[in-house]
């Protein structure tokens, strides 16, 4: 703690070089990549130049427009017929088209901060270079820094292509969620929408999807709660039985298990909704042995919200289960076996082990691990989605069901009749900060034992 | 003394006897999966265990649809997920070598950028990747082999824990030698990789063949069955065979069972890394 950094003074500060550079270094101040064009930096140079110009064409021709229409979303937000006074009839208009507006907008204030990075950069390497001229250091060749492209700025050219690849396909799409979140755009106002700051969040949390939101909310703590427990509680079970003495084979018995978690979720899910269906296979075989009279509807529209939610838990056990078995199975190879001998000598029966030594262990080692799969579990979407599709439906709620969580609720709000965009994208925001603040409780936990 | 030997023996027969039990319960559902793709059944239907008759027609059958182009999902699917897994691969063990190895000034927070937008439940981008793609005419296989390379930027935490267990040492006494970064990750850190290597293209491999969500919202407003890979035209199957033609019920399961043999053959082998994964992400916290 308290380590202090050395601040050495900075060898010049961007004011020098400003009034005492070269016309070249104060040419970068406007134009990047000048300075490194003077000092022979060529591909730099050029480089630095040429996004300059292309970013201004395109900021004339395109941004602008995308910036200032961002502001309200489009001028036309319905469908008008306007009198066309030169051709004498009316004509009708569409409204503006905000979803291409927002889009744009976004991927323009993208594209401007992407620029005032590049030229903080360039105002960097301008200063080095100002630097370098002044003190009479060796100033880097074009080919030196090609070269150092592969070993000192290796990570530039490992990470560029990534990191536009994430720019592009999650923080663009994140960016223009969140930001969907302060609008209207719902089924009323599908094509023009409007800024309307908080409002969507009021109505998730106030309004009229309040009466949906917080039973979802719950139900999905509860399931999370419930899934993350079970898997892991009959995982770990799972994996000391299979790894207790004198059971042979052992991978083969582990591999039995791990088959099921192997198929495709499509396809395990999606069967398995149709084997506990009323006229499906289980309730055939338990009616042949006469353990019940009557078809129970374990999933589906005319099931009931207790059944249907205790079904998804158990269904939900057969999948995870497994892999808690693989995780805990590498954690009990390793638990040191002093402790365990020396209870055992001590007369401590095989419960008693288990109970106050072997499971604290693995919970000690697993709880890192177990709250991301908590959140996991808060996600989990494919178990519900191609188990019960939410199913059964609740007349109370807008658009969800008693077995939804908040991930298949909000895919509803957008794909299914509500169309309630805004909304979804709130509840997006609202998972968010759920994972973040139990991911923050699993990042102090590590740091804690990493100190203990 | 002898009661000691009955006690451990009735002990290791109970446990055995849980096992068995438990193994069964836990594979019956797969084994009804196989035995209804070889069910003789019209009703759209299968609610026996054991079918009353075998055949193997629904195999020939979605082999040759005309209206569920199997082959061409199936072709499809492979074109898209090879390429995915060569792009993927060089940019998901490009991200995590350089997070892991080298050290520059915007790798920390790279790394806290990357932990918050995991965070976000994925389904929130999908709109805006539809309307993006959209707007560039992109809602085709070509786009879909875009969004996942562009997401596997952010799958680095596996491999990223690999190379974290590689002693630096040899890199340094490399770079001692003379040898510039780039020869130390292409001659050291790649070939010692090797096994994270294969499993990173497995991943990316076989996430085309069980997507069906991103697959479906970009594929289908073509609405030609002949552009869908395997999974989004399975998922879709099932859903028209709920309503009018449930005829081909148990032929939706043969195509099912077509392709999750292989996966999971692919799965069970890697079981070992996933579990490294697992635990490797728990480190990280």
């Amino acid at each position: 703690m308290f380590k202090r950094k050395d601040k050495k003074p900075p060898k010049a500060t961007y004011k020098e070089v400003w009034s005492k550079g070269g016309w070249a270094s104060k040419l970068s101040f406007f134009l990047m990549g000048v300075s490194s064009l003077k000092n022979r930096q060529w591909v730099r140079g050029i480089a630095y130049l040429a996004i300059e110009i292309a970013f201004f064409a395109w900021f004339v021709m395109n941004g602008i427009s995308a910036l200032s229409m961002l502001s309200n979303l489009g001028a036309i937000k319905k469908k008008q017929l306007v009198f066309d006074k030169q051709e004498g009839v009316y004509i009708t208009k569409l409204p503006d088209n905000s979803v291409t507006i927002l889009l744009f907008g976004v991927l323009a204030v993208l594209l401007l901060l992407g620029i005032i990075f590049l030229y903080v950069t360039n105002l960097r390497a301008t200063k080095k270079l100002y630097i370098d001229n002044r003190d009479g250091e060796h100033v880097e060749t074009n080919m030196e820094q090609l070269k150092s492209l592969f070993d000192s700025r290796l990570h530039t050219t490992l990470m560029t292509i990534p990191i536009i690849g994430i720019l592009a396909f999650t923080v663009l799409p994140t960016l223009y969620m969140i930001s969907m979140a302060f609008t209207n755009y719902d089924s009323k106002h599908s094509i023009g929408f409007s800024w309307t700051g908080f409002q969507a969040f009021g109505n998730v949390l106030s309004g009229d999807l309040a009466g949906t939101f917080f039973p979802v909310l719950g139900w999905t703590l509860v399931w999370a709660v419930c899934a993350t427990a079970t898997t892991f509680f009959f995982g770990v079970l799972l994996a000391m039985l299979i790894e207790s003495k004198g059971i042979k084979f052992k991978g083969v018995w582990r591999t039995l298990f791990v088959i099921v978690y192997a198929v495709p979720q499509f396809v395990s899910l999606l069967l398995m909704a149709q084997f506990l269906d009323p006229q499906g296979p289980l309730n055939n075989i338990l009616m042949n042995w006469g353990l019940i009279a009557h078809p129970i509807n374990f999933i589906g529209a005319s099931a009931s919200p207790l059944v249907a939610r205790i079904t998804v838990i158990v269904v939900n056990m057969w999948i995870g289960i497994p892999v808690s078995m693989l995780v805990s199975t590498a954690i009990i190879q390793n638990l040191p076996q002093d402790q365990i001998e020396a209870a055992r000598m001590d007369g401590a029966n095989a419960l008693q082990v288990f109970r106050s030594i072997t499971f604290p262990q693995i919970l000690f080692v697993m709880a890192p691990s177990l709250i991301q799969q908590f959140i996991g579990n808060i996600n989990n979407f494919n178990v519900i989605y191609l188990l019960t599709g939410g199913y059964p439906m609740n007349n109370n709620y807008v658009g969800a069901g008693d077995t939804d969580l908040l991930v298949t609720w909000l895919y509803n709000l957008v794909f299914g009749q509500t169309q309630r965009y805004n909304a979804s994208a709130v509840l997006g925001i609202l998972i968010f900060i759920l994972s973040a603040v139990f991911s923050l409780a699993a990042y102090r936990r590590t740091n804690a034992f990493k100190e203990g | 003394m002898k009661s000691y030997k009955v006690q451990r023996r009735l002990s290791l027969t109970f446990r055995y006897l849980l096992l068995v039990v438990l193994a069964v319960i836990w594979l019956v559902p797969i084994l009804w999966i196989i035995l209804a793709s070889f069910s003789y059944n019209d009703t759209g239907f299968v609610s026996t265990f054991w079918p009353e008759k075998f055949t193997i027609q629904n195999y020939v059958g979605i082999l040759n649809s005309s209206q569920f182009p199997f082959l061409d999902w199936m072709r499809n699917t492979f074109i898209v997920a090879v390429i995915s897994m060569v792009l993927s691969t060089f940019v998901t063990i490009s991200v995590a070598y350089a997070l892991s190895r080298l050290r520059f000034r915007f790798r920390k927070p790279f790394l806290q950028i990357a932990l918050v937008l995991g965070m976000f439940p994925g389904f929130m981008s999908m709109i805006a990747l539809y309307y993006i793609l959209k707007s560039f005419n992109m809602l085709n296989l070509g786009g879909l082999v875009l969004v996942y390379v562009g997401g596997a930027g952010l799958g680095f935490y596996i491999a990223k824990g690999f190379f974290d267990t590689i002693p630096r040492s040899m890199d340094e006494a490399a770079i001692i030698d003379g040898a510039t970064r780039w020869q130390v990750f292409i001659h050291i850190g790649l070939p010692m990789s090797r096994p994270m290597i294969v499993y990173t293209a497995l991943m990316a491999f076989i996430g085309p063949w069980i997507d069906f969500i991103f697959s479906g919202i970009i594929l289908s407003s073509s609405g030609n069955a002949r552009t869908y890979t395997i999974a989004y035209g399975l998922y879709n199957m099932l859903h028209s065979t709920k309503g009018s033609s449930t005829t081909y019920f148990t032929q939706f399961i043969a195509g099912c069972v077509v392709i999750a043999i292989p996966i999971t053959i692919l799965f069970v082998i890697m079981q070992k890394f996933y579990v490294n994964g697992i635990t490797a992400g728990a480190d990280k916290g």
